[in-house]
């Protein structure tokens, strides 16, 4: 880890402010994303800057919906009682996430920012266009087991995004409070937040370089209620998803009214899957509507030699969870 | 990590000169364990915090005691526990995360020493497993991981325990399946997992069914 400086922020205003004196500095929330990448060398820092200190806290129901505050922790938000109940989904993808004492540490805005776990990205002794822009990608030919299959590139597989959290927001229309540092606030819908890789893998999100994420705020709805968020590894717990499904329904005599869908670990970034939504609303709940949901859902998939068992793996994932919510 | 992050205490580096920059305080923990604030509220709400850069002292509690620590900001707590304050109870397994071998408590949660830094832990409560035991007799969490032989070489059983202290405290260990669940963040090599659940199990007042 690079040697740097630490400063506090006060004040957003302060925190931004540092940003913009030197471009090169971080922000760190709990640091379990920062410091990881930091110890490995894969990101330098001159300076950090403290942003736990700043007013982005608080678990609420607003006129918009369930807003949390970018600071609150993954622990407090999954196990808080607004959230298990009307948010299953959400408390599920908190708490199948990482471990009891990452949870702890993990802010929400930290979570939605975390990078990709690709093997390559993370070895500074591979070329890797994510980190290195031009210089190749080795995961198209090499090891890429547990990389995306749908909104790919040539110049990128990853999943860039590799969480849970973000797949359950992308489901539920979540958007997000971003603050810039003129003090001036912007709402970006999850779904638009994060980039396709394209050619440009090194740009992973809108954020504009020292803008802060304040809040997220979550639309409440039938289908958030009625709501879960399943996740496969490959081991029971303390991994990241092979493939996961956050899912919304709101079923009505036997008919499907509305319908959320988004995928993880499949996406180059948390999935929405709009095809799985349309294939699923006006049509009755059963597992026959469920499996061509699933199938529309992965229509696009582009697979590589070793993640080609994720296209039924997804499909197998998001009919469960489709039958989880159906009878539940 | 590498020895590096460790000058000798008595050789300034050089960014202990050059860079440090005393601004006026904003309060939190850097002016609070730095300098008390003698700024009014007034010059505090526009001036900047200050920035502490290379080796300086600063005020950890840990197991109830006030310690000194000279260190660079990027030390992490894990390597201050052990390289500066002597308490190798706490393990350094993976040192990124994965293993839960140094997990320590602060402000009563449990949290990975190697993911903090140090100097973020200003002004908190940190207990590590040598803080546990009142003076000769040991937790009970301490005492069950001996009689369940919850370990074999022993290496991930600090982190397992303070893992485990916690555990039971937040309501997470009432079934066998819960505390499994809620005690993954701490992998055992050895594989002696059924017998550190038996001991959690055990301290959260059901004995495991194996
Ligand atoms: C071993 C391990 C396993 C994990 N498993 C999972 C898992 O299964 N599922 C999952 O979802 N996640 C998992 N994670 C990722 C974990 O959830 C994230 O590391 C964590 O949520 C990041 O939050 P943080 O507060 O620690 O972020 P930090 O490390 O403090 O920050 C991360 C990045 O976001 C920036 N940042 C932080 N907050 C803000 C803000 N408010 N505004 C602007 N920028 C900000 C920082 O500058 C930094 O670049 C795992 C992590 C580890 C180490
Ligand atoms: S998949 Fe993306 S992150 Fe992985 S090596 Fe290729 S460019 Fe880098
Ligand atoms: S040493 Fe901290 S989790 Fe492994
Ligand atoms: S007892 Fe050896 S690692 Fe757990």
């Amino acid at each position: 880890m690079n040697d740097f400086s630490y400063t506090q922020a006060a004040s957003a205003k302060e925190a931004t402010g540092r940003l913009k004196d030197q471009a090169q500095a971080a922000y760190i929330a709990g640091g379990t994303t920062l410091l990881d990448l930091m110890k490995a060398n894969l990101q330098e820092h001159p300076q950090l800057v403290d942003i736990n200190l700043l007013p982005f806290k608080g678990i609420e129901q607003t006129k918009d919906g369930l807003r949390i505050g970018a600071l609150e922790r993954m622990s407090v938000v999954g196990e808080h009682p607004l959230v298990v109940q009307a948010f299953p989904a959400i408390s599920q993808s908190l708490l199948l996430a990482a471990s009891p004492q990452l949870r702890n540490m993990a802010s929400i805005g930290g979570n939605i920012l975390q990078r990709t776990r690709c093997g390559y990205f993370r070895d500074a002794a591979f070329p890797c266009n994510k980190r290195v822009p031009g210089s190749g990608c080795p995961a198209q030919t090499g090891d890429n087991h547990n990389l995306a299959i749908l909104g790919v590139s040539d110049s990128c597989i990853a999943n860039s995004y590799p969480g849970d959290l973000s797949v359950a927001l992308a489901a539920f229309d979540a958007v997000l409070t971003l603050e810039n540092a003129k003090g001036k606030q912007r709402r970006v819908p999850l779904t638009e937040f994060y980039l396709l890789p394209g050619t440009t893998p090194q740009k992973e999100t809108v954020l504009e370089p020292g803008e802060l994420i304040v809040a997220v705020t979550i639309p409440t709805a039938a289908h958030t209620q009625r709501s879960t968020y399943l996740k496969v590894r490959e081991r029971s717990s303390y991994a990241y998803a092979l493939a996961s499904a956050a899912v919304g329904l709101d079923v009505q005599a036997g008919t499907i009214r509305a319908a959320r869908v988004a995928l993880g670990g499949v996406g180059a970034q948390p999935w929405r899957s709009r095809e799985a939504e349309q294939a699923l609303v006006g049509q009755p709940a059963t597992d026959a509507t469920f499996r061509a949901a699933a199938a529309a859902a992965l229509r696009g998939a582009q697979p590589r030699e070793h993640n080609r068992y994720k296209v039924e793996l997804a499909q197998n994932t998001l009919v469960r969870a489709l039958q989880q919510v159906a009878a539940g | 990590m590498s020895s590096d992050l460790f000058p000798p205490a008595d050789t300034p580096s050089p960014a202990d000169n050059s860079r440090r920059s005393f601004l006026k305080q904003s309060g939190g923990i850097l002016g609070l364990a730095l300098a008390p604030p003698l700024v009014s509220q007034a010059e505090r709400l526009t001036a900047y915090s200050k920035v502490v850069a290379g080796t300086t002292e600063f005020t950890l509690r840990v197991n109830g005691q006030a310690r000194t620590v000279r260190a660079e900001p990027r030390v992490t707590l894990l390597d201050a526990l052990r390289e500066r304050l002597d308490l190798t109870g706490t393990k350094k397994g993976c040192d990124h995360g994965q293993c839960g071998a140094c997990t320590v408590h602060i402000d009563g949660q449990r949290t990975l020493a190697c993911l903090s830094l140090a100097v973020m832990q200003q002004g908190k409560e940190i207990t590590t497993i040598e803080g546990l035991a009142q003076g000769t007799e040991l937790h009970p969490m301490q005492a069950a991981f001996i009689k369940h032989d919850g370990f074999q070489c022993g290496y991930c059983t600090p982190g397992q325990i303070m893992s485990g202290v916690a555990c039971v405290r937040e309501g997470h260990a009432d079934t066998d399946d819960q505390a499994r669940e809620w005690m993954s963040g701490n992998l055992c090599r050895c594989g002696a997992y059924p017998n550190i659940l038996a001991a959690v199990r055990e301290v959260a007042g059901q004995p495991s069914k194996g």
